[in-house]
């Protein structure tokens, strides 16, 4: 049977069909369909190339999970910052120049502070998936957004997880050497160590010595040696992946077993880590941003990153990668547009419960961090990684004094 | 801080820096004779490093042992380089043979980055976590094995220079290429050599220092970088200068370390240079240009 079609019918589809054209310049018509175009800037060659690589893959894997949460699809464009600032700068503007809505990135601090400044003046949101300098958040910023713990949050949550190891171990160190990495992340830290120690006074050790290293070392036999000549019972770490090996080599070479390497940065619990030291990468406890295993949405990261990457660990770099992209998905659903400050005032009013990473869940304050991330303890035991704290999202218990490298 | 703490120190510097003093011997001996500035010369190192990873992961030998046919082969693309691409440049503006040489550098970078991707790569052999020890003092094996392996393959390129005929028709032509040609020496072969001999240099000492520390493509231009400080420092085109500039940067990064602080390890090194430059431009061994 055909169907008619009247004038009546005729004229309605007509102006429908008007009423589309006229709007859809103005994005009011075309924003739910279409797809976020998200400007995803991260250190995908030069020094910092193998973690921003290891952050990306977590992109493959995201829209699955995405569509699963009933969210948007992301269109993203990929920008390099070649582990440079001032290449993260241009990268950025060049990507909004090429329509990117939102920016998401760029692990490193010194980078992110740098795309920050470009995204607040092109009125562009930047949701941040990695960086832990404090005066991001700290400058006033409108468009931009830190889903990442910074310093004085990840050393305050570290020392807490500490007391909590030292309590069930009954090993407490008396003394520490803290060494650490160069660069802005390792400043940042070491800045904030002194000071957020000091608001606990139940932490048992006191620094003998701080010894700061250049992050591109090739060698740190002299950092180590003098590590070991303070006579310090543990060693507390910011450090990158190329240099927790190197420092561990040492440490076996100069015949050094501290009673724990405590480590607040990357590095010790990477795959590549394990894999280089083998039975000689057990024993490292880092204190760092992580997921809670007991999550819905932790499970679920985790079976599909285990399908995708089965030689590879799921990490710090997967997980807030994937957070970011999930509060700009989540922002995109609840904004309807992809107008940059509908976009922004969203992820605002951003209220994530069953994200991945411990805690509460995503919201952001007024400056635009969430302050309410928690980190977690967790430890190299046999090649592999448990979680020792906190309890409520731990599944093992902690182990020290670590085992003497000789007899391994 | 404990004496013995300088002394471990000490050793290990001199040990690193015979290494090290090895690969700007390859940079000395090609700017001695050819008067090229090879900019790809740390580039070069990691891609004989790379080479040794890759035989080691094959043959499962000993890089101090592998370091004799990774020599061989860095030798072949030394000459094949200098005899193919680089001896249409030996007479053209000093900048165009510096953009050649950094194009080269960028290619070699890049290649690798493809082929081996991003991630610090090294081996482990059965020595690779030993050390001896000397009462108080503990020195790091693979380093005593490197710096010795070092020292053999420096005296090796001493006594070809000296004691063969082919070495001294390579120093003939260092000396007085006019005269060299004028003798009927086949210069153009005898600089190709040379790039060869100096890219052997490098091949040994990338097999020596795959023992003592991990490669990664980025690592390129700071060893090219290392190169230079060391060769302007024992003195441009000396041979027995690299090595002593070797032993001193190696020995000044480390001790300048545990003295101050280790996160300056590389402006120690850097105030030497300027130290040197300021006193003695033509390096400590070096000759003042006639």
């Amino acid at each position: 049977m055909t169907q008619r079609i009247n004038r009546r019918q005729f004229n309605q589809a007509l102006a429908a069909a008007g009423a589309a054209t006229a709007l859809s310049p103005f994005g009011i018509v075309r924003a739910q369909s279409a797809r976020l175009k998200v400007g995803l800037l991260l250190p995908r060659s030069g020094v910092q190339a193998g973690i921003g690589q290891d952050c990306h893959r977590v992109v493959q894997i995201t829209s699955g999970i995405l569509s699963d949460l009933g969210l948007p699809g992301l269109e993203i464009m990929n920008g390099d910052t070649e582990s440079n600032v001032d290449v993260s700068r241009s990268r950025a503007e060049r990507l909004i120049s090429e329509g990117a809505q939102l920016l998401v990135g760029a692990f490193d601090s010194g980078q992110t502070t740098a795309i920050a400044q470009v995204a607040e003046q092109r009125g562009i949101p930047l949701v941040i998936n990695i960086a832990a300098a404090p005066p991001i958040t700290e400058q006033g910023y409108k468009f931009v957004f830190r889903n990442f713990p910074t310093a004085p949050m990840i050393l305050g949550d570290a020392f807490g997880n500490q007391l909590e190891v030292f309590a069930a171990t009954g090993v407490a160190p008396k003394t520490v050497v803290f060494m650490h990495v160069n660069d802005t992340f390792g400043q940042a830290m070491q800045k904030g160590f002194t000071g957020v120690m000091t608001k606990f006074p139940a932490i048992p050790y006191k620094v003998a010595d701080v010894i700061a290293y250049d992050p591109a070392a090739r060698d740190l036999s002299v950092e180590v040696a003098k590590a070991k000549a303070t006579g310090a019972e543990a060693l507390v770490m910011v450090s990158r992946l190329n240099d927790a090996i190197l420092i561990t080599r040492e440490l076996v070479k100069q015949r050094w077993t501290p009673s724990a390497v405590l480590s607040m940065g990357p590095g010790w619990y990477e795959d590549q880590y394990l894999k280089t030291l083998e039975k000689l990468g057990d024993g490292p406890l880092s204190f760092v941003p992580w997921y809670d295993p007991n999550k819905k949405l932790a499970q679920q990261l985790l079976a599909a990153h285990g399908k995708a990457f089965p030689d590879i660990s799921l990490n710090t770099n997967h997980v807030y990668t994937f957070e970011a992209l999930l509060v700009a998905a989540d922002a995109f659903k609840r904004a309807g547009s992809s107008n940059p400050k509908a976009l922004a005032d969203a992820i605002r009013a951003t209220d994530i419960k069953g994200n991945v990473s411990p805690g509460p869940g995503i919201q952001f304050n007024a400056k635009g961090q969430n302050d309410k991330l928690k980190n977690s303890a967790i430890q190299n035991r046999g090649g592999k990684l448990v979680t020792v704290a906190p309890k409520d999202a731990a599944n093992a218990r902690p182990e020290l004094p670590m085992r003497p490298y000789d007899k391994r | 801080m404990p004496v013995e703490v300088y002394f471990n120190v000490a050793a290990s510097g001199l040990l690193t820096g015979l290494v090290y003093g090895l690969m700007a011997l390859g940079l000395s001996v090609i700017f001695g004779v050819v008067r090229v500035v090879n900019f790809a010369h740390g580039e070069m190192m990691t891609l004989a490093m790379y080479l040794t990873l890759v035989l080691f992961g094959a043959l499962k030998l000993d890089p101090l042992i592998l370091l004799v046919p990774i020599a061989a082969v860095m030798f072949a693309f030394g000459y094949l380089l200098q005899a193919g691409l680089i001896n249409p440049f030996i007479n053209r503006p000093e900048h165009s043979q510096f953009m050649l040489l950094v194009a080269l550098a960028l290619i070699l970078v890049n290649v690798q980055l493809i082929i081996f991707g991003p991630d610090a790569k090294g081996i482990r052999t059965a020595y690779s976590f030993d050390s001896f020890q000397m009462g108080k003092i503990i020195v790091d094996a693979s380093k005593v094995y490197a710096a010795g392996a070092a020292l053999v393959v420096a005296a090796a390129l001493f006594a070809f220079f000296k004691y063969t005929l082919l070495g001294k028709a390579i120093r003939a032509c260092a000396d007085n290429y006019d005269g060299a040609r004028v003798v009927g020496l086949n210069v153009k072969h005898l600089y190709a050599l040379t790039f060869g001999l100096g890219a052997a240099c490098v091949g040994a000492a990338g097999a020596m220092l795959m023992v003592v520390a991990d490669v990664t493509p980025a690592i390129g231009p700071a060893y090219t970088l290392l190169a230079f400080v060391i060769v302007i420092t024992g003195g441009l085109g000396s041979m027995p200068g690299a090595l002593l500039g070797g032993l001193l940067i190696g020995a000044t990064e480390a001790l300048g370390g545990v003295l101050f602080t280790p996160s300056a390890k590389s402006m120690f090194a850097f105030a030497l240079l300027v130290l040197v430059l300021l006193f003695r431009p033509q390096g400590i061994l070096g000759r003042k240009a006639a």
